[in-house]
């Protein structure tokens, strides 16, 4: 309906070609922030503008589009991006993670493995791994040039001290490519080894600070520890109560107040064609 | 005190001709002498002299306008503080150098529990073995005279004076050779000052370290240094041996200085 409204995409091919080139030079030092000059988006930062700038720079007609927000495709922020696309550039979206070629993400990696055709975008909140440690912008782009990551432990080490254990469980610090130390956006440490070593693409977008970093496809990423407290991703006890698998990532849902839960995976496509394949072998 | 022939020995530290200056006389000029292994030299003179200065380019953390800080590593070789790059730089800093503070709440975090804070050198020459780390840090703590079972405290509930030993314990873990300190027992009770320059003082002998200082104190480079240099407006006006400056001052200034303590 809009293609006179808008260019395909939303951005101006200018401002495309500018993050373009951001996303070359982050693709080129994996793990290094690359400043871009964001764009103001019609939504609020917070709600994913880094990612979306992202999606709009690299998305062409013929690509299909999944977004995922916690993992689930149906809630607001996932239904309104996927929208917006529809609306600005009329590409086919999806929610089968097999079919999609770009996928928009903010806090999981999908289940299903992901191959090289696809391309990931998280939407980054706090860019810099080192900001709980370091306020100054300006210390912490010396400390990553001359690779003092010593403060990165301390974090860890107070977990230890504090919890008995590392107990930071999201945006769990990584080494990418034997360099740069990144955030890798708000998604659970379970994901983490998903990334290591990855035939896909990875793109961070963070829209408020204005930074671009990337893990390009077989990149050696590894989530830092101790010797003595190796890095381990979260396991549950339980299975999904909707599909029964054992190794996904599970939400807790309260039902009632009466203290009834249900655990079920967060990633949506995966737990319906679980069930779907169930549901045919029982048949 | 030395029962060896300097000529034989190499200096940590030689500066030579050193200048930094903001102004006229505001700063430090002119300023030449040696370190040796195991020597604690205090700097002393008024407020404006330019100690802080000639300690800050010392230590690497102000680069001179002109002149030489030649720093002897323990692998036998020369480096210039300024003319290697600043990657090296930073590294001889938190291995072979080390600088307390006057102010703990510069030199700390305090934020980060007593244990992180010993630890974050160790973790940044690379340790990655919390159980030794930890252990480390209890020890530190010991030989600083806090109670080890502090250890996961923040250091901002800590009194001044263990804030100070904290910095201390911090700074000496990964061993430095040379270690700069500015005023360590300023703004510290008299008692506590009293137990503090004893335990540097112990400290410094027991890991032979060589002590660039500086304080307006007399009676703490008496008590601590082997060697004086008195600045007035930026330059050195006299240096010898401590009780030589103490008790026979040459320069005017250093006269002023030693009659003005209070007895």
């Amino acid at each position: 309906m809009s293609e006179q409204l808008y260019n395909f995409g939303y951005l101006d091919e200018n401002s495309k070609r500018m993050i373009r080139r951001a996303l070359l030079k982050a693709v080129a030092l994996p793990g290094y922030q690359v400043p871009f000059a964001g764009k103001e988006m019609p939504m609020p930062y917070g709600w994913g503008t880094g990612g979306v700038q992202l999606t709009a720079s690299i998305i062409g007609k013929k690509d299909c589009l999944k977004v995922i927000d916690q993992g689930a495709d149906d809630t607001t922020n996932a239904v309104s991006i996927r929208n917006f696309f529809k609306r600005v550039c009329d590409v086919e979206t999806t929610e089968e993670t097999g079919d999609a070629t770009v996928i928009q993400t903010r806090h999981r990696i999908p289940e299903q493995a992901l191959t090289e055709n696809q391309i990931m975008v998280f939407q980054v909140p706090i860019p810099e791994p080192l900001r709980y440690i370091e306020p100054s912008e300006t210390e912490t782009r010396k400390m990553h040039a001359l690779k003092e990551y010593g403060v990165m432990h301390v974090k860890l080490y107070e977990d230890i001290a504090r919890h008995g254990e590392i107990a930071t469980s999201y945006a769990y610090p990584a080494e990418v490519n034997g360099h740069y130390i990144m955030d890798p956006s708000p998604i659970p440490k379970f994901d983490n080894p998903k990334l290591d070593n990855s035939p896909t693409l990875m793109l961070f977008g963070a829209g408020r600070e204005k930074r671009i970093y990337a893990v390009p496809p077989y990149t050696n990423v590894k989530s830092l520890d101790f010797e003595d407290y190796p890095f381990t991703p979260q396991t549950w006890t339980r299975k999904c109560d909707l599909c029964g698998s054992e190794h996904s990532y599970l939400d807790e849902i309260v039902t009632d107040d009466k203290g009834s839960r249900l655990w079920v995976c967060s990633d949506t496509d995966f737990c319906q064609k679980n069930q779907a394949k169930q549901e045919q072998s029982n048949v | 005190m030395f029962d060896f022939n300097f000529q034989e020995i190499q200096p940590i530290l030689k500066v030579e001709n050193l200048n930094k200056l903001f102004g006229f006389n505001k700063g430090c000029q002119n300023i030449n002498f040696e370190l040796f292994p195991g020597e604690v030299l205090a700097i002393v003179g008024e407020s404006g002299s330019g100690k802080s200065t000639l300690l800050n380019s010392l230590s690497g953390h102000e680069q001179p306008d002109s002149g030489d800080v030649i720093y002897h590593a323990k692998n036998e070789q020369d480096y210039s503080l300024y003319k290697i790059n600043e990657s090296e730089r930073r590294l001889l800093m938190r291995t072979e150098l080390g600088f307390v503070h006057q102010n703990p709440r510069d030199g700390l975090r305090l934020r980060i529990s007593a244990g992180g804070n010993i630890g974050e050198r160790l973790m940044a020459v690379g340790e990655r073995h919390y159980g030794d780390i930890r252990s480390k840090g209890e020890n530190w703590l010991e030989q600083v005279e806090i109670n080890s079972d502090r250890i996961d405290e923040q250091p901002r509930f800590f009194s001044g004076g263990m804030q100070q030993r904290l910095q201390i314990a911090r700074t000496l873990v990964t061993h430095p050779r040379l270690v700069f300190m500015d005023e360590p027992t300023g703004g510290l009770d008299v008692s506590v000052q009293a137990r503090l320059l004893d335990l540097i003082r112990q400290l410094v002998q027991k890991h032979q370290l060589a002590v660039v200082l500086v304080t307006h104190d007399l009676s703490v480079a008496r008590l601590l240094a082997h060697r004086i240099i008195v600045m007035k407006q930026s330059e050195i006006v006299e240096t010898g041996l401590t009780d030589q400056v103490l008790d026979d001052p040459q320069h005017p200034y250093s006269q002023l200085l030693v009659s003005s303590i209070l007895n």
